[in-house]
């Protein structure tokens, strides 16, 4: 009898605290989150007109660099169609618009506009103008930031109907 | 209520409160600890000592440094460096021991290994001490990133970039960890909060787990010798110390020990102030940037082992590997399946592995450093392969090594 009661106590303890432990690490998983004001920090848009054939322009959108290349026309003489399907138009004119972050582990490549190519220095991985791996270890090319066309700018945080069939080709994350 | 009486000193009035005298008894003066050893088995206590000139070293720092972005950077490089009286001092302490103290990790590691000291029921004083290096990592990474420089910032974004598991692109992990998309003000707080309250507290809680684990199967020997450790305290509380072979903690042992650990404060301090340069790379001295990475990111010497490791390969595979070579160290009591716990150069074989396994991290430490290009990359390729390949011929050369 005494050790039933005793067993209840137990079990009864075990309950509370085991709602309790679950609830605490809720709260304390939900601190950790990005804060809301972090989540929503704005949309960066960028008037295309401004950019000059191969010349990289480093922009920021959400704490991150986006690299901006306008196409020279023999850039995209020498583009086959996966190349082409990275090609983001802005009133006709062909641009490369990326995160700048290596996808191996982050850092920014560097562009070499005579070799017309990108060299990460971190882990030596390259990637052409387009954006493509020229050399391993990055597993894949450099991904295109949610963008949506808007006349002569660029909006990047917004999904545009270009963005999301890249998507869904798989051309981008 | 327990019976009290008059005390007769301030001593007994405290022992017979606080039984100072049986605490004494167990840690000290009847803690045995064999005779046939040598400087090595005093890295215990140099560890114990760096941690405590770490641990005050930082309360220092503490006083003035500021975890905001704006202002982490110079609160660190101005205030503490030039306006604070003697701020440089505790800075360069900090830097050097937090350098120094893996550098004596690493030894009683590779000592630990050599001597078979994780096998026969010290099991758990490795485990525990693989936990402790594991959290001194934690602590090392996380209080890199509080001065705000360029390698701060990099080696933050590369290190939490890790956690997306490569292919499985779990990129809300990364997020979530760092509480914005890209290292910035609440990855500065909570690696702060980290670095100054969470990982030290789990360090305390388990360098006391190691002592424990130590208190069963006491310290090994350097002969691999199997000690009856109550026939020896016998014999020298008998007052026969000569021919025991055990000799007390305190002071016996404790003697030696800490003239060993006075010989490194002199070599410490030699650092501390000829030679802290080496603990501070300059190119954080530039402040964190992230627009701009460095032209080549590395981590403290440290980690470059590990690191190398990952470097070689493609993404997925590199992150096994880098996941295999954190771990696998907790497993060596149970690959080596040899009963001998005696030093390697009596076990044949496993002297060869011994030898082999320091050198390849040596090397690998080498090629972590140097500039992911030609010669180097490939040296870092084998030297890698050869690490997984050791821990792979492990459990077979001491399947096969003949009971000593
Ligand atoms: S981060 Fe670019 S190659 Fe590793």
């Amino acid at each position: 009898m005494k050790n039933g009661r005793r067993g209840f106590m137990g079990k009864a303890f075990g309950a509370v605290a085991g709602v309790g432990a679950v609830a605490s690490l809720y709260a304390m998983k939900k601190s950790w989150d990005p804060l809301p004001s972090v989540r929503s920090a704005g949309f960066t848009t960028l008037d295309m007109s401004a950019y000059k054939e191969n010349e990289l322009v480093v922009e920021k959108w959400r704490g991150k660099p986006i690299f901006v290349l306008k196409k020279t026309a023999e850039m995209l003489a020498k583009q086959n169609d996966a190349d082409k399907a990275r090609d983001i138009l802005v009133n006709g004119e062909h641009y490369m618009v990326c995160i700048g972050l290596c996808t191996h582990l982050g850092c920014i490549p560097g562009y070499d506009s005579k070799g017309e190519s990108f060299l990460c220095a971190c882990h030596g991985g390259m990637y052409d103008f387009t954006g493509m791996v020229t050399k391993a270890p990055p597993p894949r090319g450099l991904d295109i930031p949610p963008f949506k066309i808007d006349g002569n700018k660029l909006v990047l945080g917004e999904e545009g109907p270009e963005y999301k069939k890249m998507k869904e080709t798989g051309i981008t994350l | 209520m327990a019976h009290f009486t008059k005390a007769t000193s301030v001593h007994d009035w405290v022992n017979q409160r606080l039984g100072i005298d049986t605490v004494r008894r167990v840690m000290a003066t009847e803690y045995w600890i064999p005779k046939n050893i040598n400087f090595l088995w005093a890295m215990g206590m140099v560890l114990a000592i760096t941690f405590a000139l770490l641990l005050v070293s930082g309360i220092f720092l503490l006083m003035y440094y500021q975890p905001n972005v704006n202002t982490a950077f110079d609160s660190v490089n101005y205030t503490i460096m030039r306006e604070v009286d003697f701020g440089w001092l505790w800075r360069h302490i900090h830097g050097v021991a937090a350098s120094v103290v893996f550098l004596v990790i690493y030894i009683h590691m590779f000592t630990g290994i050599y001597y078979g000291s994780y096998k026969k029921g010290r099991e758990l004083i490795w485990i525990s001490g693989m936990l402790l290096f594991v959290t001194f990592s934690a602590e090392a990474f996380s209080g890199y990133m509080l001065p705000w420089g360029q390698m701060s910032y990099w080696a933050g974004m590369v290190i939490t970039n890790l956690f997306s598991l490569g292919g499985l692109h779990a990129d809300g992990i990364v997020e979530w960890i760092r509480g914005d998309y890209v290292p910035a003000q609440a990855f500065l707080d909570r690696f702060f909060m980290l670095h100054v309250l969470l990982l030290p507290l789990a360090i305390m809680g388990v360098i006391g787990l190691h002592f424990g684990a130590l208190r069963i199967p006491h310290v090994n020997n350097q002969d691999g010798e199997e000690i009856d450790f109550e026939k020896e305290a016998a014999k020298y509380k008998a007052g026969d110390k000569k021919h025991s072979k055990v000799i007390a903690f305190a002071n016996d042992f404790m003697s030696k020990d800490m003239f060993v650990v006075g010989i490194f404060l002199i070599f410490f301090f030699y650092l501390v102030f000829f030679h802290y340069d080496f603990a501070m790379d300059p190119v954080n001295f530039d402040p964190a940037d992230g627009l701009k990475t460095p032209a080549h990111i590395y981590p403290e010497w440290y980690f470059l082992w590990s690191y190398e490791i990952l470097r070689p390969f493609s993404t997925n595979i590199g992150l096994m590997a880098f996941g295999f070579a954190q771990v696998i160290f907790f497993l060596l009591p149970f690959l080596d399946r040899s009963p001998n716990a005696i030093p390697a150069s009596r076990r044949g074989l496993f002297a060869v592995w011994f030898w082999l396994m320091l050198i390849d991290m040596i090397v690998l430490t080498a090629m972590g450093k140097l500039p992911p290009e030609g010669i180097f990359s490939s040296i870092g390729f084998y030297a890698a392969l050869v690490f997984i390949g050791l821990w792979i011929a492990l459990p077979i050369i001491t399947k096969l090594e003949k009971k000593a």
